[in-house]
C-alpha cells in the first residue's frame, strides 16, 4: 500500500480514492479526484492552473528546493528490517515534518515581507487623491485634514422646531 | 460389437416431423419454378423429379432406421434376451416390419405415379399427379407414426443401457433385494449406484470396473431377485436372470446373515436352490454380508445347516472346474460392506476363481499356442551350483543405508500437519515470518506501519537517517538564530481612524460607481437611453441633491433654491406645499408622491403656459387626441369616479388609501393638475365623506 501523488495537483492520493490512467506508452497518471482528471482530459497544463502545487512552485509561491525534500525518496531496494531503524524513522518523520513546515512558513513570510508597507502607502495615496469624492474642495480648503466632513444640517429644522 | 452402437442409432423422428423434413427438403433441393408455357416434357420432368426425389428420401431415411436398429437374432444372446425382456421382441420386430412395409409402399407409389406422369398432358394435370403422389406417401408415413414413436422410445432407452461386454471377464452379483450388492460394487469399483433402505432400489443392471493383477474386470450389479416361479417374474428380475443366464461370469451370491434385509436365511437359501441351475459352469462364491450385525458363527443351527448346503453346492462347481477340492476357503466368505472388512478378500477370491477358469478354458482351446508365450517365462538352465547374486557396490549400499536411517529419524513436520493440528485451514493461518533472517529474532513478528501522517514510511527508511536528521536540526538551529538577529520590519505610521473612515467611504463610493456603470453597460444594448425628463423612479429630486451636498459638507440651500427658481413655480403650489407639509408628517410615504408630482408638473408647465389651464385642454403626453375627446372623457368618468367614491365611503367605513389612489390617478388623468391637487388636498385634510360630496358638487 502506497500513498501516491496526484499528477495534476500534487496532493496525496489515499488508497481507495481517485483514478489511474495508463497511457499507451505505459506512463501512469494518477488523479486524486475527478476535478483533476477532468482538467487533465481538457489538456490543461498544471503549471498554468492557479490552485495546483506545480503552479505555486513555478511561480515561487511555495518553496522548491530544500533539504527536507531529500529525506523522502522512493527507494527501490528493500532494507532488512531493523527495529531500531524503524523506530528512529518513525520519530524522524515527525521531526522532518515540523522542520519542513517551519521552513515553508518562513518562505511565506519572506515573500510577504514588504506587503504591509506597500499597502499603507497605497492607501495613503488613494485617500489623498480621491478625498474630493467625500469632501467638497471648498470644505477641504477650510479644513485641510483628510477626514470626513461634518454633515451640513439645515437651518429649517430649527425653524420647524419653533 | 453391436453393443457399442446402441448409442449411435440416429434419432427416429415422429411421423409429422418426418413428413415435414422430407417435404421441406424436396421443396428446397429441387427446382421450384415452372410455368405453363414450358414444353410439356419439361413440365413432366419437373414433376417427376419431385416425386422421385421425395421417394428417394423416404427410402433412405427408412432404410437407415431399419438397418441401425439391431436385429435381435444377430446380436449376442445376452443382449437379445435383455432387449426381449425390456421391450417385447415381437413388438419390436413388428414395428420394424411396419417401417419396412412403409418403405416398400412408398416405392410402389412413386413408381406408379411416375408412370402416370409420363403421360400428363398439361401443367395442371402433372401438378395434381405430383400432389397426389406426395400425399399418398405422406399418408403412409402418418399411418406408421405410432411405430416410429415406439422405436424412438426404444432407441432412447437402449442408448442408456450399460455397455456390458459379454465376452470379457465379468463378475456378477446376485441375491435377494437389500442384501448389500450395490454397496459392494460401490466399494470395489468407481460406480456410484444408489443405495437406499428400500427394496428394489436398483432397477436395472449397473456396470463397474475393477482391476486385479493388471487385468480389468467388469462387475455387474443386478436388481434383487425374489423367490418366485419363473413365469411370475417381472421385468426387473428378468434382467438379472438374463444376465445370469447368458454371461460367463463369476457369480457372487450374496447372503444376508443378519436378516436385516427382511428375508430369513431360509428364504434366501430357497432362492439359491431355485436358481442354482443358472450357476452351471460358473465359479460360484457365497458371500455372507453384514457380518458386523451378525457373525457367521452366531447364527442358529438350522441356518448353519442351510448355509452348509449352499456351500456344498458351491463346492460342486469348484470341483467341476477341476480345482483343488481341499481349498474351500474360496467358496464361502464373510464380509461387511459397512466396516469394509473382507471386501477386498471377496473381490480377490472372485477374480482369482474367474481367472483360473478362463485360463483353463483357454488352455483347452485351439488357440493355446498363440498365447502360450504369455504364460511361460523362459529361465536359462543353471550351469553349475554357484550362486550369482546381483552385484551392488559397497558405497551405494552404505549410502542407501544412511538415507534410510535419516528418513527414519527425521520425520519432517510439514506446515500442513501444523495447520491440521491447529484447527484446519480456516482457523489457523501460518506465520509466514517464521523463517525470517533478522539481526534479532524477537523482531520477527513486528508490524511496521506503512503510512504515517500522509507519508510512506518506506520512503524514509535509511540506515543513516539519524545522522542526516542531526545535520538538519543543526541547520535549523542556526537559521533560527539568524532570524532572531534580523531586525523586525518597521511598519510605517498607521492611519488614524478618521482617515480610515474617510478611506472606507471613498472606497464605498467608488464601488457603487463601478457597479452602476457595469449595470448601465450591460443593459445599454437592451434599453434605450431615455432623457432624464422621464425618470420613473423619481430619483433625481432637489431633496436628494440637497442631501448629497450636505454630506459633502456644503450648504445646499442656495443650490436648491436656484434649482427651484429656475423651474416653473406656481402660486397654488407654494400654499399647497405649506399646507401639505403638515399633512405629510401624518401620512405615509405614498402621500408624498402627489405633492412631488404636483410640484414637478406645475413647475414644468408654468414655463411656457399660463398658470391656470382649462380642464379640457389637452396636454401633450396625456394620450387624448383633442379637447373634444377630453371633454367627453371627463364628462363620462368624473361622475362615475365621484359616485364611486361616495358609494365606497357611504357603504363601508373602511377607508382604503389604495382605492383612493386609483381614483386619484383617474382624476389626475382627467382634471389634470386641478383634480389631483384638489383630491390630494381633500384626502389629506378633510373627511372622506365630505370629500366625496365635494367632488360631486364640483361637477
Amino acid at each position: 500500500m502506497r500513498l501516491e501523488k496526484c499528477w495534476f495537483c500534487s496532493s496525496t492520493v489515499y488508497p481507495g480514492h481517485g483514478i489511474q490512467f495508463v497511457r499507451n506508452d505505459a506512463k501512469i497518471f494518477r488523479f486524486c479526484r475527478s476535478k483533476c482528471h477532468k482538467n487533465f482530459k481538457m489538456k490543461r497544463n498544471p503549471r498554468k492552473v492557479k490552485w495546483t502545487k506545480a503552479y505555486r512552485r513555478v511561480h515561487g509561491k511555495d518553496m522548491t528546493q530544500d533539504a527536507t525534500f531529500e529525506f523522502e525518496r522512493k527507494r527501490n531496494r528493500p532494507e532488512r528490517y531493523d527495529r531500531h531503524v524503524a523506530e528512529e524513522t518513525l520519530k524522524a518523520i515527525k521531526k522532518i515534518d515540523k522542520v519542513r513546515v517551519d521552513r515553508e512558513a518562513r518562505h511565506h513570510e519572506k515573500r510577504m515581507k514588504g506587503k504591509k508597507a506597500q499597502v499603507q502607502k497605497e492607501a495613503a495615496k488613494e485617500l489623498e487623491q480621491s478625498i474630493h469624492m467625500v469632501k467638497a474642495p471648498a470644505v477641504l480648503q477650510k479644513e485641510p485634514s483628510l477626514t470626513l466632513p461634518k454633515v451640513y444640517q439645515k437651518q429649517t429644522e430649527d425653524r420647524m422646531v419653533e | 460389437m453391436v453393443q457399442y452402437n446402441f448409442k449411435r442409432i440416429t434419432v427416429v423422428p415422429a411421423g409429422k416431423d418426418f413428413i415435414d423434413i422430407i417435404l421441406s427438403r424436396t421443396q428446397r433441393q429441387t427446382p421450384t419454378v415452372v410455368h405453363k408455357g414450358y414444353a410439356i416434357s419439361r413440365i413432366r420432368q419437373f414433376y417427376m423429379r419431385k416425386v422421385k426425389y421425395t421417394q428417394q428420401n423416404f427410402h433412405d431415411k427408412l432404410s437407415t432406421i431399419i438397418e441401425e436398429f439391431p436385429r435381435l437374432d444377430d446380436i449376442h444372446p445376452f443382449y437379445g434376451d435383455l432387449l426381449h425382456v425390456l421391450y417385447n421382441k415381437d413388438h419390436y420386430k413388428l414395428a420394424l416390419g411396419q417401417i419396412n412395409t412403409a418403405r416398400n409402399l412408398i416405392g410402389k407409389i412413386a413408381k406408379d405415379y411416375v408412370k402416370l406422369l409420363k403421360y400428363g398432358d398439361s401443367l395442371y394435370r402433372c401438378k395434381s399427379l405430383k400432389v397426389a403422389a406426395l400425399g399418398r406417401m405422406c399418408t403412409v408415413i402418418k399411418r406408421v407414426g405410432p411405430s416410429l414413436a415406439y422405436l424412438e422410445q426404444i432407441r432412447q432407452h437402449m442408448a442408456r443401457l450399460p455397455s456390458i461386454d459379454p465376452n470379457t471377464r465379468t463378475i456378477l452379483i446376485c441375491g435377494y433385494p437389500n442384501v448389500g450388492k450395490s454397496s459392494f460394487i460401490n466399494k470395489i469399483t468407481r460406480a456410484d449406484v444408489d443405495v437406499q433402505p428400500y427394496a428394489f432400489t436398483t432397477k436395472s443392471l449397473f456396470v463397474g470396473h475393477t482391476d486385479y493383477k493388471y487385468l480389468r474386470y467388469q462387475v455387474i450389479d443386478t436388481p434383487g431377485i425374489l423367490d418366485r416361479p419363473f413365469e411370475d417374474r417381472n421385468i426387473i428380475e428378468m434382467c438379472s436372470i438374463t444376465a445370469l443366464a447368458h454371461l460367463r461370469a463369476a457369480v457372487l451370491f450374496f447372503l444376508d446373515i443378519s436378516g436385516s434385509c427382511g428375508y430369513s436365511i431360509a428364504q434366501q437359501a430357497a432362492l439359491f436352490h431355485s436358481i442354482k441351475s443358472l450357476f452351471m459352469n460358473k465359479p460360484l462364491i457365497i458371500v455372507c454380508n453384514k457380518t458386523d450385525l451378525q457373525a457367521l458363527e452366531g447364527i442358529s443351527e438350522d441356518d448353519k445347516k442351510l448355509v452348509m448346503e449352499m456351500k456344498a453346492e458351491a463346492m460342486k462347481t469348484l470341483i467341476g472346474q477341476g480345482g483343488e477340492p481341499s481349498n474351500d476357503e474360496g467358496v464361502l466368505l464373510t464380509m461387511s460392506t459397512l466396516t469394509e472388512e473382507g471386501v477386498i478378500a471377496v473381490k480377490n477370491a472372485a477374480c482369482e476363481r474367474l481367472l483360473d477358469q478362463r485360463v483353463e478354458l483357454k488352455m483347452k482351446s485351439k488357440k493355446l499356442n498363440d498365447c502360450l508365450n504369455r504364460f511361460h517365462v523362459a529361465m536359462p538352465k543353471p550351469r553349475d551350483q554357484k550362486e550369482r547374486p546381483p552385484c551392488i557396490p559397497e558405497a551405494v549400499l552404505e549410502a542407501k543405508a544412511k538415507k534410510a536411517e535419516q528418513a527414519a529419524e527425521k520425520q519432517k513436520k510439514l506446515e500442513k500437519d501444523l495447520e491440521d493440528e491447529n484447527g484446519g485451514a480456516g482457523v489457523y493461518s501460518a506465520s509466514l515470518r517464521k523463517h525470517y533472517i533478522l539481526a534479532n529474532d524477537e523482531w520477527k513478528e513486528d508490524i511496521m506501519p506503512e503510512i504515517l501522517d500522509g507519508h510512506n514510511v518506506y520512503d524514509f527508511v535509511d540506515p543513516d537517517i539519524l545522522q542526516r536528521l542531526e545535520e538538519l536540526e543543526r541547520e535549523e538551529g542556526m537559521r533560527q538564530e539568524q532570524e532572531a538577529d534580523d531586525d523586525f520590519e518597521m511598519d510605517g505610521a498607521e492611519m488614524p481612524p478618521e482617515e480610515q473612515e474617510a478611506l472606507a467611504e471613498i472606497r464605498k463610493k467608488k464601488r457603487l460607481l463601478i457597479q452602476q456603470h457595469r449595470i448601465k453597460k450591460s443593459t445599454a444594448e437592451s434599453r434605450p437611453t431615455v432623457p432624464r425628463k422621464f425618470d420613473k423612479d423619481k430619483k433625481y429630486t432637489s431633496e436628494r441633491m440637497g442631501r448629497q451636498l450636505s454630506t459633502l459638507g456644503l450648504d445646499p440651500t442656495l443650490a436648491i433654491n436656484r434649482a427651484r427658481s429656475k423651474s416653473r413655480g406656481r402660486k397654488r403650489e407654494r400654499s399647497i406645499d405649506k399646507g401639505d407639509q403638515n399633512g405629510i408628517d401624518d401620512m405615509d410615504v405614498d402621500g408624498n408622491q402627489p405633492n412631488k408630482k404636483l410640484r414637478f408638473r406645475s413647475r414644468s408647465q408654468s414655463r411656457s403656459r399660463s398658470k391656470s389651464r382649462p380642464p379640457y385642454e389637452v396636454v401633450p403626453g396625456e394620450g387624448l387626441k383633442d379637447s373634444a375627446q377630453k371633454k367627453k372623457a371627463i364628462d363620462a368618468s368624473s361622475i362615475q369616479v365621484g359616485f364611486i367614491l361616495h358609494k365606497l365611503y357611504t357603504e363601508s367605513c373602511e377607508l382604503s388609501y389604495p382605492v383612493l389612489e386609483v381614483a386619484l390617478k383617474a382624476l389626475k388623468g382627467l382634471y389634470g393638475y386641478r383634480g389631483e391637487s384638489y383630491c390630494g388636498g381633500l384626502v389629506g385634510s378633510r373627511s372622506l365623506l365630505s370629500a366625496a360630496d365635494d367632488l360631486l358638487l364640483d361637477e
